[in-house]
């Protein structure tokens, strides 16, 4: 009987879990925008002071880590597991990561979707009683991103609005008991969602059913409604597909209003090219640990919902006409306020 | 939302996405796509033009080859604005104002190569420097081949 499930797939974390340290970091263009002032570093160059851009990823999660372990007044080796994720082929910028910081190892892959993914499987190893403290950290690069998925950073093709630009920075956080910082509360890992869409620049359409199906589910299961969030926010469906989700809800029941927001709509101003709204692990990594956690330990945020969504496929299956599954994992975090 | 059959999403419902989401995404608008294209596509020739008459005039190379020499001016430019990173940003502005003429087929070629240095020179950029262009070469190689055959046989037909 699995005691801590709570309606048909959601987690109930009661032993009091909470993000004891949150730290975000990135490059020169998110560096600009809406996050400057509550990232904990900013690179100068997309190089971050390697020479290759795959090696600058790698530096950006090893450096969030440090940062995360940091503020939460603790030392790597005091860490017990490393969960971490990013775009690149076999998960090299976690794997790099760890093998720098010396911390036993879950690579984990769900594309965008792997920050609430790593975060989750975190609070699990801490409530279960197999890990005092726990790392979750992913990281995305736009230029590995590019090479990843499209073509090379230079290649002058012309993308359509609904393309978004991947977010260049890395987010963790330290998970464990006590500390200050938001509880983690509710988990819902998320089905694979397949609307048939095939458009790799166009991320956002495929990826709304996903989340909307999440969505519901955690409300379903945790028998909260929109109106106990003062936010939820959406990992990276940007202009296209954030207003799907948000009708795909309603036509369900579920008016989520002005606290529906999207952290790919969260990072670039508006004067900044960035088509439809940022994307990759990092576009909800770098909201959540840089500016979510902040608000929420400031007491201006009480209960959020962070629904990270990940578009599963690579650069063979749409290739080869293939259609795009689409994942989302949503978490709610509680803050320690007056409640 | 899920059918039974294992397949995840029934067809039917995947239509009625498809058809529902068409109505978020912003439409390409082809009128002014067509005229930045026109413009900058037109500038692109303009200039090899004025090259190809400076060639002529002012260094008094032959007509036969200015031509060769304007291409290999116009690649240089292209490849220069690759490397500076500034082509991809007209690219973005301009389509195939800048995607169509030989300036395009440089940048594609210099991107690749630039985007695979890291892995090396001969399996980095000697294996990757055609990874886009590849394709044009095939398809151009192939239908030069058969544009030459027809053109034998109407030759050869017509006498």
């Amino acid at each position: 009987m699995a005691e801590k499930r709570i309606g048909q797939r959601s987690w109930a974390f009661e032993r009091g879990v909470a993000v004891l340290g949150a730290a975000a970091v990135a490059g020169p263009k998110e560096g600009k925008g809406q996050l400057k002032d509550m990232l904990d570093q900013v690179y100068p160059d997309l190089y971050c002071g390697q020479d290759t851009w795959e090696k600058a990823e790698r530096k950006m999660m090893e450096d969030v880590v440090n940062h995360a372990t940091k503020k939460a007044g603790k030392k790597t080796d005091q860490i017990d597991m490393f969960l971490a994720g990013d775009l690149l082929n076999q998960n090299i910028s976690a794997s790099f990561a760890a093998r720098t910081h010396q911390i036993p190892l879950m690579g984990m892959f769900g594309a965008c979707s792997a920050s609430m993914l790593t975060l989750t499987t975190g609070a699990v190893l801490v409530e279960g009683g197999f890990c005092d403290t726990v790392v979750s950290a992913v990281s995305s690069h736009n230029a590995t991103a590019e090479r990843q998925y499209r073509y090379p950073t230079e290649y002058g093709g012309q993308k359509p609005d609904t393309a978004q630009w991947t977010v260049t920075g890395a987010g963790a956080g330290l998970i464990g008991l006590g500390g200050k910082g938001p509880l983690i509360r509710y988990a819902t890992i998320g089905k694979v969602v397949d609307m048939g869409l095939k458009n790799p620049f166009d991320m956002g359409s495929a990826m709304a059913p996903a989340a909307a199906e999440t969505i519901q589910a955690h409300f379903e299961d945790t028998g909260l409604a929109p109106d106990d969030y003062d936010l939820i926010v959406t990992g990276d469906l940007a202009k296209v597909g954030h207003p799907i989700t948000a009708d795909l809800l309603a036509e369900k029941g579920y008016d989520l209003g002005e606290r529906f927001q999207d952290c790919g709509l969260m990072i670039f101003q508006p004067d900044q090219q960035a088509f439809a709204g940022g994307s990759g692990c990092a576009s909800s990594a770098i909201v959540t640990y840089g500016r979510i956690i902040k608000e929420m330990m400031d007491g201006k945020l009480n209960r959020v919902m962070v629904v990270a969504t990940g578009a599963l496929m690579n650069p063979v299956s749409y290739q080869q006409g293939e259609s795009i599954p689409c994942i989302a994992h949503a978490v709610t975090l509680e803050g320690r306020g007056n409640g | 939302m899920t059918n039974s059959d294992g397949q995840g999403q029934n067809n039917k419902e995947q239509q009625m996405y498809k058809k529902m989401a068409k109505s978020y995404q912003p439409k390409p608008n082809i009128w002014v796509n067509c005229l930045k294209a026109f413009i900058v596509g037109g500038l692109v020739c303009t200039l090899g033009q004025l090259l190809q008459l400076m060639f002529i005039s002012g260094f008094g190379v032959e007509p036969s080859s200015a031509g060769d020499m304007t291409s290999a001016t116009l690649i240089f430019i292209a490849c220069l604005l690759t490397g500076l990173g500034v082509y991809d940003k007209i690219g973005q502005w301009a389509g195939a104002g800048t995607a169509v003429p030989v300036t395009g087929f440089a940048n594609s070629i210099a991107s690749a190569a630039l985007e695979h240095k890291s892995e090396g020179y001969v399996l980095g950029v000697g294996g990757n420097m055609f990874k886009l262009a590849g394709s044009v070469i095939v398809f151009g190689v192939v239908a030069a081949f058969f544009i030459g055959l027809i053109r034998t046989l109407l030759m050869y037909i017509t006498g």
